[in-house]
């Protein structure tokens, strides 16, 4: 075992270089999952057609800059406003006409609204969108390449790849923590979420924290996908790809819970990294691997809690 | 308005016309002709595959447009009917017996989906319905059965596979490794399958460094492109597409992957416009078939020039591959319907005479001719060349492009394509022709 990790040791550094940015952008789209069902207690499987929103308007906005001759570091401020207007403007409009009808309801309607919501968002992407690829990548050539040594040889990583996205994961998960047990707001989103009927008793205003939590869980998936929008094509379907994988996320970490996201992204980035160097045919099924591996030992997902049934 | 009538005949005289469709069988019946032309196609038109599925939808509409505009097919109006295949073979099948049994198609279009032929071509057997494979390129569907009533008016997988490896060994023959990342599906699994077995023949001793067979759909290979790095093989073959190719060939080009390994990338050119310049000089590139928009020397010049204008005049973008395979569909219903007509001496064909008139038929497109052999595969040439730039147009074309011709790489007729392969031998590579002048 020893011998193998000394003669793989340089694969292993650049699997988890690798994985790192593969973790980053997995935890940014299951942690506004993971929020919104923490204080809705809905399963929102439209939440892979906010980040595929969220990729399409963060590359068309660049594009717009792009054309307008504005300069490459301006693409970072399209990833931005990309994540913000979806946050702003479609999470208020989907939790107040849609959502807050079904609270309370049984799983299977939530799930069927979402499920609806999430085809109906498919089809505007087309409409919008077209089916051609897009694709626009000036934030991640702006920054260049970085070189990585390997034994005599290197290995160039773009320094999106191995600082913006990690870095930007780190401050959402610390900033998120913080947000959430040092502020009143944040407080109060955690009230609701343990108990919703005692905190709209002592007099918080219940439906202003479902609208404001899950606007800010969209801001989330959008941000996710302006993330890993310069990185790859946007093609129809990839909101499904990426729902898909969150729920294996937020199943693993245990509903509601930030740092069990954070924990399973690394996991499973890490899992699919070093999956690839080394038995590639795992590489698909690795996040699963990992859910099944953890719900047999925790049902609750590694960070939840058993919660008492309330009759 | 005809199929209201048929249906209240059909209740009125319940018992006759039952028993004399339950005896008679459908490809017997005499046929009167219709007052237009019904066509059933099964394309994608959502879902990843849409990027080919809807293109080749406007080449249709577009097509079917000029065609009705000169006066239909023996002077009578094409309408088609498209069907998204995107929900599945089951969801397919319903669909193939509703356009044959309810909408009262007189032939079909499928599919792009190598499983939805598979699905399909079954079907044309039993409800005896002509069935144009228009664009899926698997091999077994005449090599593992026989169907009277289907006929593939493009290559497929075997000639699309070989005619890029014999390139590379032209091109490039003295390479002596090679990693394979191609998409986790039929056709990324049988692709290196047809590739291997030629290869382990035609240049032995080639060390494979990696095969990796990412999700189809994945959004992300970076982890693959540090692997490929890390490895440095000589030629790097794909034979993915659409957004995963796209995916794919950017990050390599971000991380100079294209600087240290030669890509072949048989199925590349519908990706080439999105990808402009970010697609490198200098790999070997194809297009399931031999119609480049840049063919140096077509059949047809005009009719080239003018289904490029008029698609990029309608949809403002280049018709890729998907519109000129939908083409040739096209192009094939009319010359088959033309012959069945002259056969029946000015008469409208039954569903019979159609699929004798495919069998053996040879038309033009607007860079050769294709003929259908006797199992109902067409032969279509193949272009392959490497990806450069020009002036004339925004993204990477080929150059040097060598003609094979479709006889050559194709699958004898009643052999299996993996066997053939295996049966070649380095002498074959004598047979490559010269580059095409211009």
């Amino acid at each position: 075992m020893g011998t193998w990790f000394a003669e793989n040791s340089l694969l292993l550094g650049l699997a988890l270089l690798d994985g790192l940015a593969n973790a980053a952008l997995v935890f940014m789209v299951a942690v506004g999952l993971n929020l919104v069902f923490g204080v809705l207690r809905i399963v929102n499987v439209a939440h892979g057609s906010l980040f595929a929103i969220g990729a399409y308007t963060a590359a068309s906005i660049g594009l717009f800059f792009a054309a307008r001759g504005l300069p490459p570091w301006m693409g970072y401020v399209a990833l931005v406003l990309a994540a913000v207007a979806i946050g702003a403007v479609l999470g208020p409009l989907i939790e107040r006409l849609l959502l807050r009808r079904i609270y309370g309801h049984e799983d299977v309607l939530q799930l069927l609204v979402t499920f609806a919501l999430f085809m109906i968002l498919e089809d505007v992407q087309k409409l919008v969108w077209g089916v051609q690829p897009v694709s626009q990548d000036a934030p991640l050539r702006f920054l260049g390449t970085v070189d990585i040594p390997f034994g005599e040889d290197v290995i160039p990583f773009t320094a999106y790849q191995l600082f913006v996205l990690p870095g930007i994961a780190l401050v959402t998960l610390l900033g998120l923590a913080w947000f959430l047990r040092r502020t009143l707001t944040g407080r109060v989103i955690v009230a609701v979420t343990t108990d919703k009927e005692a905190a709209t008793a002592m007099g918080i205003d219940a439906a202003r924290i479902t609208l404001l939590t899950f606007s800010f869980g969209a801001g989330l998936a959008a941000l996710g996908g302006a993330l890993a929008s310069p990185t790859l094509a946007l093609v129809p379907g990839i909101g499904a790809q990426t729902i898909v994988l969150s729920f294996a996320v937020v199943a693993t970490a245990g509903l509601g819970q930030i740092e069990g996201a954070a924990l399973t992204a690394l996991l499973i980035g890490l899992g699919r990294s070093i999956a690839v160097y080394f038995a590639p045919e795992f590489e698909v099924v690795v996040p699963y691997l990992i859910m099944v591996a953890v719900l047999l030992v925790r049902p609750q997902g590694l960070f939840g809690v058993i919660e008492t049934r309330r009759v | 308005m005809t199929e209201a009538v048929t249906r209240r005949a059909a209740m009125l005289g319940a018992g006759a016309t039952a028993g004399s469709l339950l005896f008679a069988g459908s490809g017997a019946k005499a046929q009167g002709k219709p007052s237009e032309l019904r066509v059933g196609i099964t394309t994608f038109l959502s879902g990843s595959a849409s990027v080919f599925g809807v293109p080749a939808k406007q080449a249709a509409e577009l097509l079917f447009e000029e065609v009705n505009k000169a006066g239909g097919i023996g002077g009578v109006p094409l309408r088609p009917i498209f069907v998204d295949e995107a929900p599945g073979t089951d969801h397919l099948v319903g669909e193939f017996r509703r356009l044959v049994q309810n909408e009262g198609v007189q032939l079909i279009f499928a599919s792009i989906s190598s499983g939805s032929c598979l699905a399909c071509t079954p079907l044309s057997d039993e409800m005896k319905k002509t069935t144009v494979l228009w664009d899926c390129g698997t091999q077994r569907i005449f090599e593992e059965g026989q169907h009277p009533y289907a006929f593939r008016t493009q290559g497929y997988g075997t000639p699309e596979v070989l005619a890029p490896l014999l390139y590379l060994l032209k091109h490039k023959p003295d390479f002596r490794t090679l990693a394979v990342i191609n998409q986790d599906y039929a056709w990324g699994r049988d692709s290196w399958e047809l590739w291997k077995s030629a290869m382990d023949v035609l240049k032995p001793g080639v060390r494979v460094v990696a095969e990796m067979f990412p999700r189809f759909g994945a959004t992300d290979y970076s982890t693959e492109v540090t692997r490929l790095l890390a490895a440095r093989p000589d030629v790097i073959l794909s034979t993915s597409w659409g957004g995963d190719l796209v995916t794919l060939l950017r990050q390599s080009a971000e991380r100079r992957l294209f600087d240290r390994s030669t890509f072949v990338l048989p199925v590349c050119e519908p990706s080439l416009p999105i990808l402009g310049r970010t697609m490198a000089a200098g790999h070997i590139i194809g297009t399931r078939g031999d119609h480049w928009n840049n063919h140096p020397s077509p059949k047809d010049p005009a009719r080239l020039k003018r289904f490029v204008d008029a698609y990029r005049a309608k949809y403002n973008e280049y018709p890729i591959y998907p519109c000129h395979h939908m083409a040739q569909a096209i192009s094939a219903t009319q010359a088959a319907y033309a012959k069945a007509i002259a056969a029946k001496g000015g008469g409208w064909p039954n569903d019979a005479e159609l699929a004798a008139a495919f069998r053996g038929l040879t038309f033009d497109t607007p860079t050769s001719s294709i003929t259908l052999r006797e199992d109902g595969q067409g032969l279509e040439d193949q272009i392959v060349g490497i990806s450069s730039f020009n002036t004339q147009y925004p993204f990477a074309v080929p150059k040097d492009m060598i003609l094979f011709p479709a006889a050559m790489v194709s699958t004898p007729v009643g052999r299996k394509s993996v066997d053939w392969l295996k049966s070649l031998t380095p002498d074959f590579l004598s047979q490559i022709p010269a580059p095409i002048a211009g």
